[in-house]
């Protein structure tokens, strides 16, 4: 039973046929609100929420009662029942939770999709709003309280040990990456370095302004062996909201709409929160892989008609692992794709994070990076691409994941 | 060198492993008595770590925990400059071992330099008392 999985074999056959896919233009994001990122917003994650869902529906052109639908993480603190009487919404008919950290980010796209497609819903709210830096930072080990009540075996054998927050989770898997396929400390700092530069073109950056070279990259110290500061997104206080409609719908809004061609979850076995570290080969992430095949499944694109990505990078070396996963390259020429940083900025064959990402705009997550992909679709990113027909975002990783294809 | 601890915090455990991890019961209760423990499937006889309530192979509920020999190789590594938590001294490094019979486990080493630690390194367990009730499988360098 474990063929599948092991020999990366993607079975279409136990699949629904790719024309029961209604999701496939049929729904699209119509609204993007974002507070301000910093590191230290002075104010409640709800407040925050409020904003941002509040710019997201101006952005969309709709009024605050169009809203029926509300997709949250359930890793969020807020919740409907205070976010609908705050913003004076009347009433949700549909409203779902999306678990896995940021690997729910695309997929609160993906349930809304699948609400609007399916007549639940009209207008429906994807959110997530943070103190991650003032409030609860994830670098540091979850309080203990966490430990104790999470119904899950895996944190007794690794947190007594002191394997006890994300950066040293990751950086697990960075070893072995980088021991099987000789990857080079400067092939990840490149990742850092351009995704910097794009930052540096987008005001509302966390790092905007402040350019770094490879050796500043190289210089910087060292977190979790072997992950530099640079190898670390930035810890951010925030809040991100998409609005969500079907397509119909979106051709009377205000904004050009930005049309889910995909959307696509993916669990794979033997996965754990993090640490999947007891599976045959721990230098591929089958959770992306398994999204990936799924999402050029049910759209029929494949990697090389991409024009812009988002990938989830919480950490450099997660980005040339999903080029991997993703099929932009064969597995261990990921970090190669990257060196030098040609083919990952913009004027590249592959223009990626094209914000900054999560290493230098803001770490909401994955949905700033989903809101980014909206802009690449509407033609007003910082860093634009041109002529962009196809925009990817995928969902955080080392957990179960999700993505998202939208097109013009 | 030996992961430092910091005596007045609490090294992050799950308290309840009792009422929510019984599956992990007899691996914490086999580290009491200085043996390394493995759920081995009864219907086909693979190892399982971490612990599962159902063999995945051939879906049998019918397992059993046997001593391992306690050997193997450091299959990663990782060394923590910055602690996360006051309970860790840093710098501090944290291995996943490669055990013979071939399950992976998390673990410290015991008497090793953090530069020291190489993938491929063979190790052999030891247990380490670290107080609180809780003795934990750590790692020497094999001879």
């Amino acid at each position: 039973m474990f063929d599948q999985y092991l020999a990366r074999r993607y079975r279409t056959t136990t699949r629904p046929r790719k024309e029961d896919y209604l999701v496939r233009d049929n729904a699209a994001i119509v609204g993007i609100g974002a507070t301000e990122f910093s590191r230290d917003s002075g104010r409640s994650e709800i407040q925050m929420a409020c904003e941002a869902i509040k710019a997201a529906v101006e952005d969309a052109g709709l009024r605050m009662e169009d809203i029926d639908g509300m997709v949250r993480f359930a890793m969020d603190f807020t919740d409907e029942m205070h976010l609908i009487s705050a913003l004076g919404i009347p009433e949700l008919s549909y409203f779902a939770e999306c678990g896995y950290g940021g690997g729910a980010s695309c997929a609160t796209v993906m349930h809304a999709a699948a609400a609007v497609v399916t007549g639940m819903a009209n207008y429906v709210v994807c959110y997530r709003t943070m103190n991650e830096r003032s409030g609860r930072r994830y670098g540091h080990t979850p309080g203990v309280g966490f430990v104790k009540t999470t119904p899950s075996d895996h944190f007794g054998y690794i947190m007594p040990f002191g394997l006890t927050s994300a950066p040293i989770w990751v950086a697990m898997f960075a070893t072995r990456y980088m021991y099987e396929y000789g990857v080079r400390p400067e092939q990840l700092g490149w990742v850092s370095v351009v995704f910097r530069e794009h930052a540096c073109r987008n005001p509302k950056a966390m790092f905007y302004g402040r350019p770094i070279t490879l050796q500043d990259y190289l210089n910087s110290r060292m977190i979790v062996e072997p992950l530099r500061l640079y190898d670390c997104c930035v810890d951010t206080d925030g809040a991100v909201a998409l609005i969500v409609t079907t397509a119909e719908r979106a051709k009377d809004l205000k904004q050009r709409p930005a049309y889910i061609l995909g959307a696509t979850q993916g669990t794979a076995t033997e996965g754990e929160t993090m640490t999947s570290y007891y599976r045959p080969r721990i230098t591929i992430i089958p959770e992306s892989w398994y999204t990936a095949q799924e999402l050029w499944r049910v759209t029929g694109v494949r990697p090389e008609d991409v024009d812009v990505v988002q990938f989830y990078d919480a950490f450099t070396c997660l980005v040339p692992m999903q080029l991997e996963e993703y099929g932009f390259c064969e597995p261990g020429e990921g970090s190669a794709f990257c060196e030098g940083g040609d083919r990952i900025r913009i004027g590249g064959e592959l223009p990626c994070n094209t914000s900054g990402g999560h290493l230098s705009e803001a770490y909401i997550h994955g949905m700033n990076l989903i809101a980014e992909a909206v802009r690449q679709i509407r033609g007003t990113s910082t860093a634009q691409v041109p002529d962009v027909e196809l925009s990817l975002v995928t969902g955080g990783l080392g957990v179960p994941t999700s993505a998202i294809l939208l097109r013009k | 060198m030996t992961i430092q601890y910091n005596p007045e915090k609490r090294i992050p455990h799950p308290a309840l492993w009792g009422v929510l991890y019984r599956s992990s019961t007899p691996f914490w209760e086999g580290a009491k008595q200085k043996e390394l423990r493995l759920q081995r499937c009864k219907g086909c006889g693979a190892f399982l770590h971490p612990p599962r309530p159902m063999c995945p192979h051939c879906l049998s509920a019918e397992s059993e925990w046997v001593r391992a020999k306690g050997k193997g190789k450091v299959y990663s590594w990782v060394t923590y400059h910055e602690s996360p938590n006051p309970a860790f001294k840093a710098p501090y490094a944290v291995v996943l071992v490669e055990l013979e019979e071939g399950p992976r486990i998390v673990s410290n080493m015991i008497d090793t330099k953090p530069e020291d630690i190489y993938i491929g390194m063979p190790v052999e367990v030891v247990f380490d008392d670290v107080g609180q009730d809780l003795i934990l499988p750590k790692f020497k360098k094999a001879g």
